[in-house]
């Protein structure tokens, strides 16, 4: 069990918690995962390690609330205890010998992405960071972002912030006015794979968060499988984090969506029931 | 004197394919008495010999005979403490059961099922007699972590359990099916365990959340690693990557373990008509009977025949009594997809089969008739596992054979001091009594290494 310690909206959608686990955060690095389980009848879930209070004993956790699971965590309130929390899994972020990196965040990937540019910045290396969102209203963390960076650039899709476009866009800039070492892209899959895509001709070392199903967490279901340079590799124990250049997100991308139309369908019980119950 | 075996009371075929309750009920006094009197009694009791444990066998039937349950109960503990799981999972027909001298001319003594019938019905009080001290963190809580519990336990030592899934037992909670291994027999086990005051951590994996240093640092005297074969394999074919293409592990994790297929539970498992499994060993037919139990069209592919299936004898005999189909002599080349990236069917070479292999098995070549394609919405592979790779990543120290599995000394010391191993971490994949008894070979080392 695991006892919630704050609770925070940073958008209807997105919600920050810090959660009690001494021993999770003395040993919790940026890209690294824990596993959760809401209540008895919950599904396991990973969610990767936003950040760490090894004085409060705490680790963050940054989520949108996209299906049931993660709306029955955002129902929890401080001072509730998660039943399920195991971590931290999978191996942190890696990136010897470099002096300057851009860290490319997407939507709710900009909480994973800002620990590691923490971790990079606080080594004193160069971090140009692009944070990019669809729109004003889902923006968040700016101000941590910003004061983890040497350069940030924020973009929304449809304009009404910064700068109007995709991170893609500002990652080409940067790439063609300076000497950018490597790059970390952690969002949704497909603006990893553009991402990763922008940086191939240059040859620029690319690391991506991958996020695929999971339920165990410690290479036993096999369900988080993705290819990786024509080879099987488990996301939890030789991951989450891969050499962009040669994931196949496309067959990534099919896998993620095997459970849609079920958890749809849980969501929108869910919602009769809710609404039944008004 | 009766030739064959006391038939085991079934629930019917028909019936159990809807329900996940277990498929055999047990002997009563009078059918485990009937069957004991079929015990020869042999003086060279070869059956004991063919037991990875060496079960004093003979002596156990003579107690059932002499109506003292607990008595035959003693008996089994000396060797084995976890009855009731191996009378209704071990493959005796490859091991006690094969040498059985009753067997040369009629069926053997069902050995299998008078064990669990003792297991069941005995009441053991296992007693502490302490002979070492010290504390000792077991990592992993299947057959061989718990076996290797119960015995320092007994020792007087002071035994922690970790465990990185929600719930402990292993693959006797997560893998073998509720059909076939009902859970409140595992938790009776785990509470025999408790009551000798082992002490259990959940949510815990050590490699990642403690170390191995954290653990002596924690006053930890000795280890045990017994973290299994988990890492599931796959075929390295066309379109493995296909959505409904998974592993028996993820499959009977879904099923077992998260309950998908309970009303209530969050976990989804994927909708379907036909499944295809893939394999032909006790997992296949696991997986194959859960998804015959889910309502699926379930066939089960293997590459030799129904001769050389390494399944248990009678869950083959179960899964062909449920309706299972049985495609043989089928090695699986390539999977097809549908445009939406959901598996659509599994392309199959024809094989015959060759010369014995290294492993003393038929081999197969392929018989270079057409390519024939077998429908499947879900294709579950069951082709085997590899050692868990965590802990020996983490650990720098430990070193491993090429194949994964950990390197241990004649006493299963592993190469660094006080951290002993057994189980499929070291064998790779096998048997629960096998498990068992490296676990409780283990125990005998941890035990003289901490001895008073």
């Amino acid at each position: 069990m695991a006892k919630i310690l704050s609770k925070e909206y940073l958008h209807p959608t997105i919600v920050l918690m810090d959660i009690a686990s001494e021993r999770i955060a003395k040993k919790a690095q940026a890209g690294h995962f824990i596993m959760l389980r809401v209540d008895d009848q919950g599904e396991r879930f990973p969610l990767t390690i936003a950040d760490k209070d090894i004085q409060a004993n705490s680790i963050r956790i940054i989520f949108q609330t996209i299906g049931r699971s993660t709306r029955k965590l955002a129902e929890m309130n401080v001072g509730d205890d998660i039943l399920d929390v195991v971590g931290p899994l999978g191996s942190p972020i890696e990136l010897p010998d470099i002096q300057r990196v851009a860290v490319v965040g997407g939507g709710v990937g900009c909480a994973i992405a800002y620990p590691f540019a923490k971790s990079q910045f606080e080594m004193g290396r160069h971090v140009d960071f692009i944070a990019g969102f669809r729109s004003k209203e889902l923006i968040f963390l700016e101000k941590d972002m910003r004061k983890v960076s040497t350069t940030l650039t924020m973009t929304t899709d449809d304009g009404s912030y910064g700068r109007q476009g995709f991170v893609t866009e500002v990652l080409i800039e940067l790439i063609e006015s300076a000497s950018i070492d490597a790059i970390v892209a952690i969002g949704p899959l497909p603006m990893m794979k553009a991402v990763s895509d922008v940086s191939r001709p240059y040859g620029i070392k690319t690391i991506v968060s991958l996020n695929p199903i999971m339920i165990d967490g410690t290479g036993m279901c096999g369900g988080c499988r993705v290819t990786v340079d024509g080879k099987v590799k488990f996301a939890c124990v030789d991951g989450p984090e891969f050499d962009g250049h040669q994931v196949d997100f496309d067959e990534l991308i099919v896998r993620n969506r095997s459970y849609r139309e079920i958890e749809a369908h849980q969501c929108r019980l869910d919602e009769e029931v809710a609404h039944a119950k008004d | 004197m009766q030739k064959t075996k006391n038939p085991m009371p079934m629930q019917d075929p028909i019936v159990r394919q809807n329900n996940f309750s277990e498929v055999a009920l047990g002997y009563t006094w009078e059918e485990a008495l009937r069957e004991a009197e079929r015990c020869l009694q042999c003086k060279h009791k070869p059956c004991v010999t063919s037991c990875p444990v060496n079960v004093s066998i003979p002596e156990f039937i003579q107690a059932i005979l002499d109506k003292d349950i607990n008595k035959a109960a003693e008996i089994i503990y000396e060797t084995n403490c976890f009855p009731s799981i191996c009378g209704r999972v071990c493959p005796q027909e490859v091991q006690c059961e094969k040498t059985c001298v009753m067997g040369i001319r009629n069926e053997p003594v069902a050995i299998g099922r008078l064990e669990r019938f003792v297991g069941d019905l005995a009441q053991v009080k296992s007693t502490i007699t302490p002979v070492a001290k010290g504390k000792v963190a077991i990592v992993g809580s299947g057959p061989a972590g718990l076996a290797c519990a119960y015995d320092c336990a007994k020792a007087g030592l002071d035994v922690t359990v970790f465990e990185a899934w929600h719930d402990v037992g292993g693959v006797l909670r997560y893998g073998i099916p509720e059909f076939r291994l009902p859970k409140k027999i595992v938790d009776r086990e785990i509470d025999t365990l408790r009551d000798l005051h082992v002490k259990f951590e959940v949510n815990t994996v050590i490699g990642k959340t403690l170390s191995c240093d954290d653990l002596f640092d924690m006053g930890f005297d000795a280890m045990f690693i017994g973290t299994g074969a988990g890492l599931p394999k796959f075929l390295g074919i066309k379109n493995e990557g296909a959505v409904g293409v998974l592993s028996a592990n993820e499959f009977l994790t879904r099923v077992n373990f998260m309950k998908a297929n309970q009303k209530g539970y969050d976990t989804p498992i994927l909708q379907g008509k036909d499944v295809v499994v893939i394999g032909g060993g006790n997992v296949a037919m696991d997986s194959a009977r859960c998804a015959r139990r889910l309502g699926y069209k379930t066939t089960i592919v293997y590459r030799r025949a129904m001769e050389q299936l390494p399944a248990r004898h009678e869950e083959i005999e179960h899964a062909i009594e449920e309706g299972i189909e049985f495609s043989i002599l089928h090695n699986p080349v390539e999977f097809l997809k549908d445009d939406q990236g959901r598996v659509s069917g599994v392309v199959v070479d024809q094989m015959v089969l060759s010369d014995v292999d290294e492993w003393g098995r038929r081999g197969v070549v392929s018989a270079n008739k057409p390519l024939k394609t077998i429908k499947a919405d879900t294709v579950i592979v069951a082709i085997g596992t590899s050692p868990n790779p965590i802990i020996t990543r983490c650990t720098a120290d430990l070193k491993t054979q090429r194949n994964g599995t950990l390197v241990v000394d004649e006493s299963l010391q592993t190469t660094i001091s006080h951290i002993y191993a057994g189980g499929d971490a070291v064998t790779g994949a096998a048997t629960v009594i096998e498990a068992l008894g490296a676990g409780k070979k283990a125990a005998a080392s941890i035990i003289a290494d901490l001895s008073t």
